[in-house]
């Protein structure tokens, strides 16, 4: 009986992070490819080390950990938030005062990483404890409207807040990837710098790429045992139904609030690191639209599914940029004006003001949608499409990929 | 005559008259949104987050008829220019409630009877796609809506008021009286039915798919007369444009302070908000306040209301069963 498959023979094996070998083979050999990815050697994903994909790929992972908080308060809750970004700018703006340049004309104080990016996740789980009971009160659509205006609220204090966030015009830079262990000139280790480590040239971007993926999988590893704890079992009983979860003895105000905490520490952390890798922010960067991209994030990855959450994050960011490289070569093939292909993408793509087409790729307005309106709307169709055809998003569809396999090449 | 005069500043005065017209006025504008929403979420059960795209979307219709295109206008010669508008935002009309048949039919329809969640955040995905359509058609500079009352103001005296917002208070009254006698009317009757028990209503004889899209077309239609009034002046005299469609989330307030099932508190809770905004607006003129206070004064309303009663002032309570 011993090595079968789904056979668990103790709790703690049928709890375990990865219950099967495949898993565990498959997770290192993933975690293997994204730390190898950057340099460019993997054969047929070399163009992953190119600098704007390693910064793309860098976004994921601060997106993804961002991600992982609100799967923990909807898609393990059950508590639908639009208000995930109002936290992201509380954890954001955080880092910036503690870590931005001290004496400076905006609020900043100078200190190192190794305090603002803490703080950054903790502040922003107090103030979703301070509110938390506010939205705990409330339930259902109550509550997403109740987080929306947390949203509207907050990016209101954000752009009137000069002395600490700039306003809307300038915006704030915000700290420095550097290790130092106080306010010391030089830091041990500088991530905005190409440098050397033990013969190896490392480009900043690299060393960045490095340290959000270890963010991240810190990030999957502290979520992952929360859903497999008590209390990720809770979050779910009240998810399914709230009133069963505490005749089962689940004490429904504490987890909701404990939901809320958690999921506020992530955005938090991953604000600061959002804020922080792009260098500079305005109050209008946590607006509603951020908060949807995360919500698109785990219902196309698959709510409630950690897997399913990175998926989401991944192709949530890296879809945009996928379609304004298939729009440009679909153009160029236009532009050369020769074999069917071509006589295909005219139909779909303009390329001069009086050519007609869904799409153009004409700078400034003409026929047609933009790029940029592309990805708008696609994106809007992508969250429509699999809420009504695959509410368990790519983890579903992973899902039934799987067990088409696993039976292979029998049907049952 | 009537003097025509042009406002250095509208809503910049501290009357107490001239707060009460503007929150008349704005009250007006949320009551017909809220409305939209909450007739929407009776008959269908969906929280209608696509109602921003939708108002704008309408009001472009009617940009489009009645100053792009000029429809019918251009085939009547002759005719007089109030007129043809009036044909024009007709025929918008119309066109904006086939567009929410249309959104009904592709995108929530399928839905039916999934979570309540669900299908709110499918709507939020049906306002992001309708947004980027309708903002390609609109383009990056505002649409004037060509209506006939421009920038004339009516100064009774002791208060000023825009011609506009006498057309829009009378309208808001006039489609109020028609909802509330559109639900006496047989099909009304067959909508309060629907929403209060889907399969009693089928087993009824009652066609309950037709109910949801006329649910739809109702909305859209008080959504573009929203998105009129949001359009010309004295709120955003240029015209409809990229933003247009964020004016609107100022109304989901709106239906939480009055309850999401109650129509009634909608019409309420619209000219509660729109006093309170332009009372704040008004007399809260402190330095710390910062600018843009009056759009979020609708969330501290709705904040307020909702520690005291967490199902709005006119909305059922949530019965828990085990």
């Amino acid at each position: 009986m011993r090595g079968r498959p789904l056979l668990y023979t103790s709790y703690q094996e049928d709890q375990s992070l990865l219950n099967t070998w495949t898993k565990k083979l498959m997770a290192a050999l993933f975690l293997a490819l994204l730390l190898i990815a950057p340099f460019g050697i993997v054969p047929g994903l070399g163009f992953l080390g190119d600098n704007d994909w390693v910064k793309l790929m860098s976004q994921v992972f601060i997106f993804a950990i961002g991600a992982l908080g609100l799967n923990l308060l909807t898609g393990l809750a059950g508590q639908v938030s639009l208000g995930h970004s109002f936290f992201l700018g509380i954890g954001a703006y955080t880092a910036a005062w503690l870590g931005g340049e001290a004496g400076g004309a905006l609020l900043g104080e100078g200190l190192p990483m190794w305090v603002w990016l803490p703080a950054a996740a903790v502040v922003p789980a107090i103030i979703g404890l301070i509110v938390g009971p506010t939205a705990v009160r409330v339930r259902g659509l109550y509550l997403a409207i109740v987080t929306l205006g947390l949203v509207i609220i907050g990016e209101y204090v954000f752009r009137n807040w000069k002395g600490l966030t700039g306003g809307s015009q300038s915006g704030r830079t915000h700290p420095e990837f550097q290790f130092k262990f106080w306010k010391e000139g030089t830091p041990l280790f500088d991530f905005g710098q190409d440098a050397t480590i033990a013969g190896f040239q490392i480009s900043s971007e690299v060393s960045t790429y490095m340290l959000m993926l270890g963010f991240a999988v810190a990030a999957v590893l502290v979520a992952k045992n929360i859903q497999r704890s008590r209390t990720g079992r809770a979050f779910q009983a009240i998810r399914d139904r709230d009133v069963a979860a505490e005749v089962m003895g689940v004490n429904e105000f504490k987890y909701k609030l404990l939901a809320f905490g958690l999921s506020s520490a992530f955005a938090g952390f991953a604000g600061a690191l959002l804020a922080s890798f792009v260098g500079r922010s305005i109050p209008e960067r946590f607006d509603l639209f951020l908060a949807v991209q995360f919500i698109a994030m785990i219902i196309i990855g698959g709510a409630g599914t950690v897997s399913g959450t990175l998926m989401g994050a991944a192709f949530v960011l890296i879809l945009p940029r996928v379609v304004r490289d298939l729009t440009d070569w679909g153009a160029a093939i236009v532009e050369s004006g020769e074999g069917v292909l071509a006589w295909i993408g005219d139909l779909f793509i303009a390329t001069s003001p009086d050519d007609f087409g869904l799409i153009n790729t004409l700078p400034g307005v003409g026929p047609g949608l933009s790029v940029d309106q592309l990805n708008g709307v696609l994106f809007g169709l992508l969250i429509v499409l699999f809420l009504i055809f695959e509410p368990l998003g790519l983890y579903g569809i992973w899902l039934r990929i799987r067990n088409y396999w696993k039976g292979w090449p029998f049907t049952y | 005559m009537i003097p025509t005069v042009v406002l250095a500043q509208a809503g910049a005065t501290n009357d107490f008259a001239e707060m009460v017209a503007e929150g008349l006025s704005l009250g007006s504008i949320y009551a017909l949104l809220g409305m939209g929403l909450v007739i929407i979420f009776k008959a269908t059960r969906v929280l209608n987050f696509a109602h921003g795209a939708l108002t704008a979307a309408g009001a472009y219709l009617i940009a489009a008829f009645a100053s792009i295109y000029d429809i019918p206008g251009r085939w009547i010669p002759g005719v007089a220019p109030w007129f043809s508008w009036t044909l024009s935002v007709i025929l918008a009309l119309i066109a904006a409630a086939f567009l929410g048949v249309l959104l009904e039919r592709a995108f929530i329809r399928p839905m039916v009877g999934e979570e309540m969640f669900a299908v709110a955040l499918v709507t939020l995905g049906v306002d992001i796609m309708l947004r980027g359509i309708t903002n390609d058609f609109i383009g990056t500079d505002p649409r004037p809506l060509g209506d006939p009352f421009g920038t004339q103001i009516l100064d009774l005296g002791w208060v000023t008021v825009a011609y506009s917002e006498v057309a829009q208070f009378f309208t808001a009254v006039v489609l109020v009286a028609g909802v509330a006698l559109f639900f006496r009317s047989r099909t009304g009757i067959a909508m309060r039915a629907t929403a209060f028990d889907q399969e009693a209503a089928r087993a009824q004889g009652i066609n309950v798919g037709r109910i949801f899209s006329i649910a739809w077309a109702i909305g859209a239609v008080l959504a573009t007369v929203a998105g009129l009034f949001i359009s010309i002046f004295p709120r955003r005299s240029a015209g409809v444009d990229t933003s247009t469609a964020f004016f609107v989330f100022r109304a989901f307030p709106v239906v939480i302070v009055g309850g999401l099932d109650s129509v009634v508190g909608a019409i309420l809770g619209g000219f509660m908000i729109g006093f309170a905004e332009s009372a704040a607006v008004s007399y809260l003129q402190f330095d710390f306040l910062g600018a843009g206070f009056g759009g979020i004064v609708p969330y501290i309303v709705m904040l307020i209301v909702l520690i005291v009663r967490p199902y709005g002032i006119f909305g059922t309570e949530e019965i828990r069963r085990v």
